[in-house]
């Protein structure tokens, strides 16, 4: 029996993966901070993608621009949701209210782009993305390899900042108890924003990482949403280790599957983990019982 | 009896009306806001009144056009019959679906409804053998004209509003309610929350694999991104939050206006009329997270209020 396939295959999950990652643990900050999940979190790394494209496509900026440029952009316009729409309506209809909205937001940014971008599928210049390195017949391709890089940066920064920083104290501290962090003097209100900012962050920097692997067009977010949403019930819903790990296993368990399905129901391989891990294991990976 | 009047009087010219209104575009219209309506009533019902969102209905609403147009197509059974075939089967796709994420704490059944309706249109999509694939299925049997359709369209809407109605208006209808407010204290008091959703899910599936069995019949082409699309989940949310989650007629009055809007903004462009809906949602959310129907109520108790305060204040 040959394994490089298999080998090569979870090889490219585990790159894939790590992107994976990045997008569910700003989904589940965001959650386990506020109790919303935010549906238009695809939408966010539709326009991280997007920008990432035309910043290379117009000025020939390259990642690590795209990068720069996508952290305080993002990061203001998670503030500005969240202040403008999220908190508001959460205030007013509770847990059902925010699902709603963030579903109606979801909804107009993807057929806003569709109005202005148009349909097409969009790439990087296949020159750029195809390159590889060669290793015992694994091919390594440059643009992942360098995607899973800047995720693992990503991701130990974003780790380091909650665990060491007294900002990523308080996110912390009302993720676990909401009242009993309002007590000890949080500004609840200042660190829902902050936890938005950040998984809004997460979610366009993923964006401009995946650009260069995956197409770009106005309805992408939906397929990465559906992703996230597996990866953070994996990991358990609320743990940011969770969702680390529920990445890199989900890329890899997508990847290696493909091998033994039909190509078309690549994506039906997410809703199959999904039920298994709500059959066996619905508190995650990682995440306490809430059964 | 006052109380019975508008209600008649509603279904009166309800009945005459496909006979005053020869104009075929407005009887389409009336169609069309009837099948909305329909669909906002039973997404309601779990959405509204158990507060379980489902951004997945389309999965059911696909499942009725396939069905009943499949038995038409194949053994030449009557899509009125295939009709109640594809309502049923909907009804057993749904039960999985609750009973592995209602047992569970949290928004699990919202997170798996969209992964849900996605497997089910890429299994339409790909199982070509079966369902044409994405060319989709052809009806050339003549199924009757408009007024034919409006009638029963009519009749099904009716009945769903009936069926809510009584599911609302009975102790289910407490359940339900004290469900969505607090499920752990429902629970306590002895409400089988995880039963009642899984319920209440399967009725929902049912009455939105109708509307959509209808709706093949009504356009004679289907495929799976006219019927499995998304866009059918978000219209049913936005009849819904326009006209008054949680209550009875909102579903209704969503569908009348926002049904007209949506046909004249496509007539105007193609591409901008989904954007409309996605703006609606947020529009509402934000500044009439009742809708227009309980907005409407507060006003009025408000102003009747206010005329008793008057007469009050004059007689003292």
């Amino acid at each position: 029996m040959k394994l490089t396939p298999y080998i090569q295959s979870m090889v490219n999950g585990l790159l894939v993966g790590s992107l994976y990652s990045v997008i569910a643990m700003g989904l589940t900050i965001i959650f386990g901070v506020m109790r919303v999940i935010n549906m238009a979190h695809g939408e966010l790394i539709m326009l991280g993608m997007y920008l990432a494209f035309w910043a290379f496509t117009l000025f020939g900026l390259g990642q690590v621009a795209a990068l720069l440029i996508s952290l305080p952009l993002f990061l203001v316009l998670g503030a500005v949701i969240y202040s403008g729409v999220v908190n508001r309506v959460q205030r007013r209809a509770g847990e059902m209210g925010t699902l709603l909205v963030t579903a109606g937001l979801a909804y107009l940014v993807a057929n806003a782009a569709q109005l202005v971008w148009k349909a097409d599928f969009r790439s990087l210049p296949s020159a750029l993305i195809t390159r590889s390195l060669f290793w015992r017949g694994i091919s390594f391709n440059y643009s992942l390899l360098w995607a899973f890089l800047a995720a693992v940066i990503l991701t130990a920064v974003t780790y380091l900042f909650l665990i060491y920083t007294d900002a990523g104290r308080a996110i912390r501290a009302t993720a676990q108890d909401r009242e009993a962090a309002a007590l000890m003097g949080v500004q609840i209100h200042r660190i829902n924003m902050l936890a938005f900012a950040l998984g809004t962050a997460l979610a366009g920097m993923a964006g401009v990482l995946l650009t260069p692997v995956f197409y770009v067009y106005p309805y992408v977010g939906r397929v990465f949403l559906v992703k996230a949403f597996v990866v953070v019930v994996l990991g358990g819903m609320g743990s940011i280790l969770g969702a680390w790990l529920g990445g890199l296993l989900f890329g890899v368990v997508e990847s290696v599957a493909c091998l033994f399905i039909p190509s078309g129901y690549r994506d039906a391989v997410g809703l199959v983990v999904f039920l298994l891990v709500l059959l066996f294991k619905p508190s995650g990976l990682l995440g306490r019982s809430r059964v | 009896m006052r109380k019975l009047a508008l209600p008649s009087l509603a279904g009166v010219i309800l009945l005459v009306y496909p006979l005053m209104v020869r104009n075929r575009f407005f009887l389409h219209l009336s169609v069309m806001v009837l099948l909305y309506a329909l669909l906002g009533v039973s997404w309601n019902l779990l959405g509204g009144y158990t507060g379980q969102i489902s951004f997945g209905h389309a999965a059911f609403f696909g499942t009725g056009a396939y069905t009943s147009t499949l038995l038409l197509l194949r053994f030449g059974i009557s899509p009125w019959l295939g009709m109640l075939v594809g309502a049923v089967l909907a009804l057993l796709l749904s039960l999985p679906l609750g009973w592995l994420t209602f047992r569970l704490r949290g928004p699990y059944f919202a997170l798996s409804t969209l992964a849900f309706a996605e497997i089910v249109r890429v299994i339409v999509y790909n199982w070509d053998t079966l369902t044409g694939g994405g060319d989709g299925l052809n009806i050339s049997t003549d199924l009757g004209g408009v007024v034919r359709f409006y009638y029963i369209i009519l009749a099904l809407t009716v009945a769903a509003l009936l069926v809510a109605g009584a599911c609302v208006r009975s102790r289910w209808g407490y359940f339900l309610n004290a469900i969505r407010e607090d499920e752990d204290a429902a629970e306590a008091l002895g409400v089988p929350a995880t039963r009642m959703k899984v319920i209440v899910l399967a009725i929902s599936a049912f009455f939105v694999a109708i509307g959509g069995s209808f709706f093949a019949s009504y356009q004679l082409y289907i495929n799976p991104d006219l019927v499995y699309e998304s866009q059918i989940s978000i219209q049913m949310i936005v009849v819904t939050i326009v006209g008054g989650i949680g209550t009875l007629e909102g579903p209704v009055v969503g569908a009348l206006i926002i049904v007209p809007l949506s046909e004249y903004f496509r007539s105007l462009s193609p591409v901008a009329n989904p954007l409309i809906y996605g703006l609606f949602i947020v529009v509402f959310m934000l500044f009439l997270p009742q809708g227009i129907v309980s907005g409407v109520q507060r006003l009025l108790t408000r102003r009747t209020a206010a005329v008793a305060d008057q007469h009050v204040s004059a007689s003292v």
